[in-house]
């Protein structure tokens, strides 16, 4: 079944039905948060890096007007073409435009985020461009036709079967292989082909530098930079809280990106662009689509600060036993739930209840975003604006109208009482979404307040 | 009004008043021997550390190491006369055949095994990821001990291209399993000449 038709409850029903494969994707998932564990652990000044972040990037939303204005200005300097976009659409737009003034019909891309949220690679496949994703996982997602299940791991979700299948259909590897090292080879030959090839590269951005007008880009396989060194075009597509004042505060996040993502110490490759090489074209499409107004909600902007290292998800309980799909949206997790309701608060309405509030995401955040309480918050803000699932408001005003009489609230009491001690099939039974997964409580004989009187009188 | 004065005029009234930058962000990383702190980084990171008296030695190793191996490039004018082809190609695609590349490292950091690069040791910026297998050779007293030590000593716009490699290229996208040799160079040795 599709799960990206489905809210995250349902969509989580889905993913459990097969208890042997979720349990393995929580342990996968619990194995990358360890190695994050081991890799904090030999930093005694982790806490102090985070803190340092965590107020740098406060001062960035703070001053983000003229950052950018520094950034696009040195940027030109250097001979960088700047765009801007409001929208996913104007961002998909002026990318086709750069492809089409190449000449080209066919892109390659490594891992952006955004071009996921602003759904690039349909729009250019309908407009008749080719876009090849070169990450390993994702361009296993993109043979699947899924989206990325997680915005560092694409292919998380999927087995070395589930691989070995894939490549035999696409790549024409032996049916049956599993071997890892057998698949990434045969990745490697065909996307070595496409890096020599394309004329036109898209890459992601990692942080782009104010006082340089320049751009980092991380990879562990090296893909951005055999795709946007090959190519005629670079492209670099960012959402505009990428920017950093100076490039000596990339000492602070490229300390804290790979080990929180993955327990390394640092990524493979942290390339840093600043001009075009002679003979090429090199340009960056700023983006804002929704993220000024995320700037204007003194209880959401946090989540701006995100430097992408899916940390939060790697530790989140519901992450791991629902599935990255069970989010319907590009960035996953407890940091998707928080991002996801500026996007549309009518379509993401269920993800900041995908959470149990425990708070382990906000402890691992190497920017200290206050993630729990932002999905806290974000559910105030949903049931207030009338996003809540009926059923939800319906019980939740039935519920406060007891609450406020003393009378109805010792009515409903014994009522409820009753009902479970003599007609427990009432609430035993499919219906009662509590009774899923959970025995009915036991039925106390009488209630404190019958208690406390009876015992006072005596 | 442009998409562009659209976009920052909207930052401009939704963003919060001015919060100032910490007063520390950099950090000292105290290591009792660097050299030994970047190996071992390198090692974790699947690379390999060789520390050299001389390039007599590198050329040794190396000999052993990828033996009858052809289509080797460096930079290094120390080793020049084991190269059998050039890396200063009119159009970097002419590189993709290239097997094993010698270039030099100007700054190395222990804690990541970080080696920094920029298009004054890059004929091409695409030879050391279009490489099969890469050598860079680093000097002992170049190692400082984390990435604030290497911002310091950088300027990162001093050419159009530069980058920090650690190891050789990997991938963990199959099921986790860690796979050396993605997209970029299969195997890293880094020798440290006194």
């Amino acid at each position: 079944m599709n799960q990206l038709n489905l809210d995250h409850a349902h969509a989580a029903i889905e993913f459990n039905k097969n208890e042997p494969r979720v349990d393995w994707h929580d342990e996968t998932l619990w194995f990358v948060r360890t190695k994050r564990d081991r890799a904090v652990a030999q930093l005694p000044e982790w806490e102090q890096l985070r803190e340092a972040a965590s107020q740098i990037k406060n001062h960035v939303l703070s001053n983000m007007h003229d950052l950018l204005a520094q950034f696009e200005e040195n940027a030109k300097r250097n001979g960088i073409t700047v765009h801007w976009a409001t929208d996913g659409a104007e961002h998909n737009a002026i990318i086709h435009d750069l492809i089409q003034k190449a000449g080209a019909t066919r892109m390659v891309k490594s891992k952006s985020m955004l071009t996921e949220e602003c759904h690039l690679n349909d729009y250019l496949t309908r407009h008749g461009i080719e876009v090849i994703d070169s990450d390993l996982g994702e361009r296993i997602v993109q043979m699947r036709k899924e989206p990325p299940s997680h915005i560092v791991l694409p292919a998380i979700h999927l087995t070395k079967a589930d691989v070995g299948e894939t490549f035999h259909e696409h790549l024409g590897t032996e049916k049956g292989a599993t071997d890892p090292q057998y698949l990434t080879e045969a990745a490697r030959q065909h996307l070595r082909e496409t890096f020599l090839t394309r004329k036109v590269a898209l890459t992601g951005v990692n942080f782009a530098i104010a006082e340089t007008g320049g751009f980092v880009v991380c990879t562990n396989e090296g893909n951005a930079d055999m795709g946007a060194h090959l190519a005629d075009v670079h492209i670099a597509a960012m959402g505009f809280e990428k920017i950093i004042p100076r490039a000596e505060h990339l000492g602070v996040f490229l300390r804290l990106l790979a080990r929180s993502a993955t327990g390394q110490p640092i990524t493979t490759f942290s390339s840093h662009f600043h001009r075009p090489r002679p003979g090429q074209e090199m340009h960056i499409v700023i983006v804002d689509n929704g993220r000024s107004r995320q700037l204007g909600r003194p209880d959401f902007r946090n989540s701006l600060k995100c430097i992408r290292c899916a940390a939060c998800m790697n530790t989140c309980p519901v992450y791991r036993r629902s599935g990255g799909h069970s989010y319907h949206s590009a960035v996953a997790g407890p940091i998707g739930s928080i991002l996801a309701p500026n996007l549309d608060m009518k379509l993401n309405a269920d993800l900041p209840f995908a959470s149990t509030l425990c708070g382990s995401c906000s402890n691992v955040c190497p920017v200290k975003i206050d993630i729990h309480d932002q999905l806290y918050k974000w559910r105030q803000v949903l049931m207030q604006e009338g996003y809540g699932p009926t059923s939800k408001t319906v019980s939740m005003k039935a519920m406060a109208t007891v609450l406020e009489s003393p009378r109805l609230y010792r009515m409903a009491g014994k009522v409820g009482r009753g009902v479970l001690r003599f007609a427990p099939v009432t609430v035993e039974n499919r219906f009662n979404p509590w009774y899923n997964q959970r025995e009915m409580p036991e039925p106390p004989a009488e209630s404190f307040r019958d208690w406390y009187i009876n015992n006072k009188k005596a | 009004m442009t998409t562009r004065e659209k976009i920052l005029a909207s930052i401009q009234a939704n963003q919060p008043s001015l919060m100032p930058l910490p007063e520390q962000f950099t950090f000292t990383s105290l290591f009792p021997d660097l050299t030994k702190q970047f190996s071992d980084s390198l090692a974790f990171v699947g690379g390999m550390a060789v520390v050299v008296p001389d390039y007599k030695a590198i050329e040794a190793h190396l000999k052993e190491h990828y033996p009858a191996l052809t289509n080797v490039a460096t930079t290094c004018p120390e080793l020049a006369h084991m190269a059998d082809v050039i890396l200063d190609v009119a159009d970097p695609h002419e590189l993709s055949g290239l097997n094993l590349t010698i270039i030099e490292g100007p700054l190395a950091v222990a804690e990541n095994a970080a080696i920094w690069v920029d298009e004054r040791q890059l004929p091409h910026r695409v030879v050391p990821m279009i490489t099969q297998y890469l050598v860079i050779i680093i000097r002992q007293s170049t190692i400082v001990a984390n990435m604030h030590d290497a911002y310091k000593k950088i300027q990162v716009d001093t050419t159009g291209f530069g980058t920090f490699i650690s190891g050789p290229s990997k991938t963990a996208d199959i099921e986790q399993s860690l796979v050396i040799g993605a997209h970029g160079a299969r195997s890293l040795i880094v020798y440290i000449l006194p």
